[in-house]
């Protein structure tokens, strides 16, 4: 046997108890939802994991209530250094509960362990951690003296990073004096409403916090609601359209983070190892369901084929299966409608004439998967260039010049992320200041903190979420 | 600089890659011209192959690679024929308790005590492909490598003829860092030529770079390069007398090389990690790196070995529990 084939070692179920069904979280407390409900399951098994109640329209109001009654009440009065208080109690009990929900996470996401383990979760924390820095502070958030919080915040979040996204939604607008209504995405409730049990925990006012789970309707009736002062989604470009259609000559503010098809431009200077690393990270991390992700690899035509070649004997060596086996790299795509996206884009790419390379990987029986996948010789006309794949689906273009790479890379009507692979620093330095993108990593990828800023140019949406940036989102100038 | 169109030793491998008129600037071109290495990078790669969890049958079977990669080592001024003895001893019958346990594939000994080792190895001294112990000795005024060549090439000589299977020889650190690469090489060249037998054969040549010394990855990279370039048949990491001494990023970074070497020519070439690797789970870690970077067929005496002397005992231990479902202690392995 060869030793590569590493045993098995997978992380315990146990420690995760799940009920087999849950309810609404509104005003402190669990309740019954008035839609119909729906199963969540694992997309690694599509074992059926727990009962998802789905909050109708009249539930929807139900929480938008309590979030305005904690807020007139009791979150608006409380001091900033008290609000602090309860986010630090949050971000302790992340911590303590770090296992349980890295666990949860893979079961209803289908993310490996090590991912969640290593990244979604200490990042959770690490969000909260810092914002609970801010509650005190927010004089010098950057809006002059007293800053006044908005009020009811509907956020509504995707199934890509659940816990994630939810703490880069929740911990902000709470440091800043707001209470929220949640929608988790209907594929990934669990981990949320974990959450919800942490809220409880950490005993915050009741309504300060609500959840609420459903599907598209859900998040519509949310955010057309009229007692809400703030949208913030992040999801696709599509729905986020429409969203600001919906909020469009109201009062409420907006924030939305969008879809991407990000360049990640390797010069022939760059430290090719290391690159090569970047790449695999940049479109492999999390399958790919990452709105930043690199999906568009430029790569100078001089060391084309070399990195290539490269970056295939390379995806060899990534194990695909079980997301809870510690030793997994790419876990199950996160639902079957994303599976047939992913599918049908790939197909598209091989009509339009790229070379399609997959990774020799064993499909499991069962669940939703796709082998890591290159196009090589893709030109920027084509489809798997333009339309964001959200999957593990790497394309690759060539370009001669630093100038070649920029138009290439800032011709997409996205514009949230790049990557730039160079050993020499000035080059990283003028290219960056060329690109329109939000974020830029030189000689990394997909590396998030607390402290740094992210958001899109162009439609990869509006608002910067993270660092202090990310408090302006929730917050109004004083007087 | 004309000293630049010196031309160097036409040893084989740099004749084949870079070409026939081999020079001092021709040498440095090629290393220059290699591409950097972002540490950063290279640190969170080695970092990620480090949470690789080995389990159950792998566990066991990396164990048991580790100990037949092993070059036993003592290294002390205080060595004498009794201790390397018992040095020997150990490395042939590591768990006196478990007679399953394979043996070690060399001892490493000051090039003195090669005959010491020799006579104490009896039959079993030989290839450790055919489960046999070979016996390595350290050369060319090592650790520090301050001599002058022609004791450097005489120390190589005599543990040769004393019956070295293995030379680990230091390169020169001071002129690597001064750029004078061609006196490294040279010195390199000298020496494997020094390892030859009188039955023609050759000693294998380990060439230690001391990255502990030189500091920087792309040093490192460099080094190696030349090392290999020069004809070694192990780049190998560390005396075991500088702080820092093996290191996982670095060692990543030098099967990257030989790796990218064999790519190149279709020869593989050895790489030794030594000094400062001293428990099981850190070895394990290097197991994992070889198989993932260079491949599993790297995981054989002749391409991959453990510079280590307290590391066996730990991975007997560590033996010993996944036999016995337990843990024991120290008292229940031996020293040597």
């Amino acid at each position: 046997m060869s030793f590569l084939e590493y045993a098995p070692a997978p992380e315990s179920r146990a420690i995760v108890k799940l009920r087999p069904s849950y309810g609404l979280f509104i005003d402190g407390s669990w309740v019954d939802g008035h839609g119909e409900p729906f199963s969540t399951i694992s997309p690694a098994s599509e074992e059926r994991l727990a009962e998802i109640a789905t909050a109708d329209e009249h539930d929807v109001d139900l929480a938008v209530a309590a979030a305005r009654r904690a807020y007139d009440r009791t979150w608006s009065r409380l001091s900033g250094a008290d609000r602090g208080k309860y986010l630090f109690r949050i971000a302790r009990l992340v911590q303590e509960r770090a296992r349980e929900l890295a666990v949860a996470e893979s079961l209803d996401n289908g993310k490996p362990i090590k991912e969640s383990r290593d990244v979604d979760v200490p990042l959770v924390a690490a969000w909260f951690f810092y914002y609970a820095g801010w509650a005190d502070k927010l004089d010098y958030a950057g809006l002059g003296a007293n800053p006044r919080a908005l009020g009811v915040a509907a956020q509504v979040i995707p199934w890509n990073f659940p816990l994630m996204m939810l703490a880069w939604k929740i911990a902000p607008a709470l440091a800043a004096g707001n209470t929220v209504v949640l929608k988790p995405a209907e594929t990934t409730p669990l981990t949320a409403l974990l959450f919800a049990e942490i809220v409880q925990q950490a005993d915050l006012p009741a309504g300060v916090v609500n959840i609420v789970t459903g599907a598209g309707g859900t998040g519509q009736a949310l955010v057309r609601h009229p007692g809400v002062d703030k949208v913030a989604f992040t999801g696709s470009t599509a729905v986020g359209r429409e969203i600001a259609k919906t909020v469009a000559g109201t009062h409420k503010k907006v924030t939305l983070e969008l879809g991407g098809k990000a360049a990640n431009i390797v010069f022939d200077d760059a430290p090719i190892d290391q690159a090569i690393e970047g790449i695999v990270n940049g479109i492999f991390f999390n399958q790919g369901h990452v709105c930043c992700a690199g999906s568009r690899l430029l790569v100078q035509e001089n060391v084309h084929a070399e990195v290539v070649d490269r970056l295939k004997q390379r995806l060899t060596t990534l194990r695909m299966g079980d997301p809870l086996d510690k030793n997994t790299d790419i876990g199950a795509i996160n639902s079957r409608e994303q599976l047939d996206r992913i599918r049908s884009l790939s197909d598209i790419g091989e009509q339009e004439g790229a070379e399609r390379w997959s990774a020799p990987c064993e499909i499991p029986e069962n669940g939703f998967w796709f082998a890591p996948t290159i196009f090589d010789n893709v030109s920027t006309s084509s489809t798997i260039a333009r339309e964001e794949v959200f999957g593990p689906v790497l394309s690759v273009l060539t370009f001669r010049t630093p100038a070649e790479a920029i138009a290439k890379a800032n011709n997409t009507p996205y514009g949230l992320s790049a990557g730039i692979w160079t050993d020499k620093g000035s080059k990283i330095l003028a290219v960056a200041d060329k690109l329109r993108a939000g974020v830029i990593w030189a000689n990394t990828f997909n590396r998030f903190d607390p402290s740094s800023p992210f958001g899109g140019y162009k439609e990869s949406g509006y608002g910067r979420e993270g660092g202090r940036h990310g408090l302006a989102g929730y917050l109004k100038a004083g007087n | 600089m004309t000293m630049q169109h010196t031309a160097l030793a036409p040893a084989e491998r740099a004749v084949r890659v870079l070409g026939g008129d081999l020079t001092e600037r021709s040498l440095r071109l090629h290393l220059e011209g290699l591409s950097g290495v972002d540490a950063v990078g290279l640190e969170q790669r080695a970092a990620g192959l480090g949470t690789r969890s080995i389990k159950t049958s792998s566990k066991a079977w990396a164990l048991d690679t580790i100990i037949k990669l092993t070059d036993l080592t003592t290294l002390e001024g205080a060595d004498t024929p009794g201790k390397v003895r018992s040095l020997v001893a150990k490395g042939l019958n590591p768990d006196p308790s478990d007679p399953s346990t394979p043996r070690v594939a060399a001892v490493c000994v000051y090039g003195d005590m090669v005959p010491a080792a020799i006579d104490a190895l009896g039959a079993a001294h030989g290839d450790p492909d055919a489960g046999l112990v070979s016996v390595a000795a350290v050369a060319t005024a090592f650790p520090s490598g301050r001599a002058s060549l022609p004791v450097k090439l005489a120390d190589t000589r005599d543990a040769v003829a004393n019956g070295a299977d293995d030379i680990d020889m230091v390169i020169d650190r001071g002129a690597f860092l001064a750029g004078d690469y061609g006196t490294v090489f040279e010195q390199i060249v000298a020496v494997k030529e020094a390892c030859r037998r009188d039955d023609g054969g050759f000693a294998h040549l380990k060439v230690i770079l001391e990255t502990g010394e030189l500091t920087t990855y792309d040093n490192v990279r460099r080094a190696s390069w030349l090392a290999i370039l020069a004809g070694a048949d192990f780049i190998k990491t560390s005396t075991g007398k500088v702080t820092p001494a093996a290191t996982l990023p670095v060692t990543l970074l030098m099967l990257e090389v030989v790796r990218d070497w064999y790519r190149l020519t279709g020869e593989r070439i050895g790489v030794k990690p030594a000094g400062g690797i001293r428990s099981s789970k850190d070895a394990i870690k290097y197991v994992v790196t070889v198989a993932e970077t260079a491949g599993e067929q790297w995981l054989q005496p002749h391409l991959f070995r453990f510079g280590a002397s307290s590391l066996l005992n730990d991975v007997l231990l560590q033996r010993q529990k996944i036999s016995t479902g337990h843990y024991s202690g120290p008292d229940y392995v031996t020293i040597d």
